[in-house]
């Protein structure tokens, strides 16, 4: 195959991974558009096969590593619970970035097959191109990983506050742009290896002091980086698949978390310094006494089916509680005494962007029933009951009215302006950050108490009854 | 004694000065090293061919802006299966572990190849996981997605 024409086919490929993002503009395109990128990824691997026909020996070699990845990433893919694909998402991103780490050693080791020089002698460009690009994968790969383990409640949540933390994470920093600028001087593999290690250390320290009430953002952050990771080792293979494709990836991270930050009021430098989320033990100190209105699930049921208009808000405590094929249950029968029943969700419901959409969609709620923050908010006035499942903070109208609360400015879905207010909590508790929510205390707002799916199970009998 | 020690006050002033200029100075011959440096590189790239990095960059540049607007158009309900396909196709750095497999390990005597095959071998694998298993996953979730009725 010409050289020219391997341009063209990896120009394809990049074009079909724009069309594979294009169509996640609607569910009804998406499935299509996960088949162009499916399609995109077969032309850049055989379009690389066509042109450096491997040896058969080396052939058997790329099937088997093939194999055992495919068939390891296959069977994640089938078994995996919708609740975890915030963490099968942050491992997969540090494959990406160990990945890129990995080429980068290749390419170093063996530039000639590379097309970059002999051993030696690689041009200063590719040089710097091949250490950032690695760089920017050991950062991904480690961050992903801490991420992953705390996602995965495998380590604490909580911040992790080294002392002189920024001091060390900028002297780290300057290290590692160091030690680039010497190994693309110097060609020696030592300084390439050292940038690697700083890389590593940097990704854990970067991403420890970050709270997992912030894991949203980190996520797609680093969802950001891993397509930088790619880019950079485009560049150094010169391959226009990669380049396109690093890019899409980096600015749709880019987006992701500026969109999460939003959903929070947060600023994207605030959430990169970390530490928030850890003051809960404080913010708790005075616990509050004043009574609330407890109900049982019969008298949400009754309440339920005597109403016109019922919104659903639904948050990550619904999902640990495994909840929502009971509050599907729950929903059609109401939707059968002719109840009108809506979804509302918070841009940060959830671990990561768009989590509640999907765990919603996996007990059948139909996605036309699903509303964003800002198509819905103005319904709340007319709906007579607003139905909050395992979400607390996002409907605190303190953001709204006090200032000195840590969550003022984050917007909030108005569920005070519903005639009822049905929480469904485990107990008094407090969200992620900590701040006492004034709405469990209103004449207008009942609570019921327990699991979340036994309650939801509690009123789907009682309205059958 | 009052005047001495304005005498001495004086004395470190224009050494500090003397400093100062001596800095300077350096700063200023830098400054025009740097500058021949970037004539010598301009020079050659407007009568030399364009280097094939500067069409990357631009091709690099643009993908980025379509990558803006795209995104911003994907529905926030499709938040999730956008992560997961973005995972599933910057693996597409599948093209450079290939390349690194496929290396004639008696290339060279230094025994580079040898390692690159390796690292190759380990990166192919990883990718693989995200490959398989970010495509296939994005489809489950995507066939989950349905309309009313």
């Amino acid at each position: 195959m010409s050289g020219n024409l391997a341009v063209l086919l990896y120009l394809a490929a990049g074009i079909l991974f724009i069309l594979a993002l294009r169509g996640l503009s609607s569910p009804a395109t998406s499935r299509q558009g996960n088949l162009y990128g499916m399609i995109g990824m077969g032309v850049a691997v055989a379009t690389t096969l066509l042109l450096r026909a491997p040896s058969f020996s080396g052939f058997l070699f790329m099937v088997s590593g093939v194999a055992i990845g495919g068939g390891i990433g296959a069977w994640q893919a089938r078994t995996v619970l919708m609740t975890e694909m915030p963490q099968l998402v942050a491992l997969f991103h540090s494959f990406v970035g160990l990945a890129a780490v990995l080429v980068a050693g290749a390419a170093f080791n063996a530039p000639q097959a590379f097309g970059i020089g002999a051993p030696g002698h690689i041009e200063g460009g590719s040089l710097f191109e091949m250490s950032l690009g690695a760089a920017i994968g050991a950062i991904t790969f480690s961050g992903s990983i801490i991420a992953y383990m705390k996602l995965a409640e495998k380590m604490s949540g909580k911040p992790l506050l080294l002392a002189e933390r920024h001091t060390i994470n900028i002297l780290l920093g300057l290290a590692l742009l160091g030690f680039i600028v010497l190994f693309a001087t110097t060609e020696s593999g030592f300084w390439l290896f050292l940038v690697i290690l700083v890389a590593f250390v940097l990704g854990v320290t970067l991403i420890i002091p970050i709270g997992g009430a912030d894991m949203p953002v980190v996520v797609s952050m680093l969802n950001s980086y891993s397509g930088w990771a790619a880019a950079g080792i485009g560049f150094t293979l010169g391959n226009l698949a990669l380049i396109i494709t690093g890019a899409l990836v980096g600015s749709s991270g880019a987006i992701l978390s500026y969109i999460m930050c939003k959903g929070m009021n947060r600023s994207f430098v605030s959430v990169i310094l970390g530490g928030f989320g850890g003051e809960t033990a404080a913010a708790t100190g005075a616990v509050e006494k004043r009574p609330v209105k407890q109900g049982s699930a019969e008298d949400a049921a009754y309440i339920m089916q005597n109403a016109g208009k019922i919104i659903i808000v639904p948050g990550y405590g619904m999902a640990v509680a495994q909840a929502q094929h009971a509050l599907r249950e729950m929903a059609d029968l109401l939707k059968k005494e002719g109840v009108e029943v809506k979804y509302a969700i918070h841009p940060v419901a959830g671990r990561m962007p768009g989590h509640m959409n999907v765990l919603l969609a996996e007990a059948y709620v139909p996605y036309d029933e699903v509303f964003e923050l800002e198509d819905i908010n103005s319904e709340f006035a007319q709906a007579d009951v607003a139905f909050v499942i395992g979400a607390n903070d996002v409907t605190n109208p303190s953001a709204k009215t006090d200032p000195q609360s840590p969550i003022y400015g984050m917007p909030i879905l108005d569920v005070e302006k519903a005639k009822t207010v049905l929480f469904l909590k485990r107990g008094m508790g407090s969200g992620y950050a900590g701040v006492e929510n004034e709405l469990f205390f209103r004449p207008n707002t009942m609570m019921l108490f327990g699991d979340a799916k036994k309650t939801v199970e509690q009123i789907v009998k009682a309205l059958a009854h | 004694m009052a005047s001495d020690t304005t005498q001495q006050m004086l004395e470190t002033a224009r050494r500090a000065a003397e400093a100062t200029r001596q800095l300077a100075d350096q700063a200023q011959s830098y400054s025009d090293q740097l500058a021949q440096v970037a004539a010598a590189a301009s020079s050659h790239g407007l009568t030399g061919g364009v280097d094939p990095v500067v069409f990357r960059l631009a091709i690099f540049a643009l993908a980025v802006f379509v990558g803006y607007y795209v995104v911003w158009s994907v529905t926030p309900a499709l938040h999730t299966p956008l992560m997961s396909v973005t995972n599933a196709i910057s693996s597409v750095i599948v093209v450079g572990a290939l390349l690194a497999v496929g290396v004639d390990p008696n290339a060279d005597a230094s025994g580079g190849a040898g390692w690159a095959q390796w690292f190759g071998f380990v990166a192919l694998g990883l990718v693989s996981v995200n490959i398989f298993g970010g495509f296939m996953v994005t489809e489950r979730m995507l066939s989950m997605y349905k309309k009313k009725g």
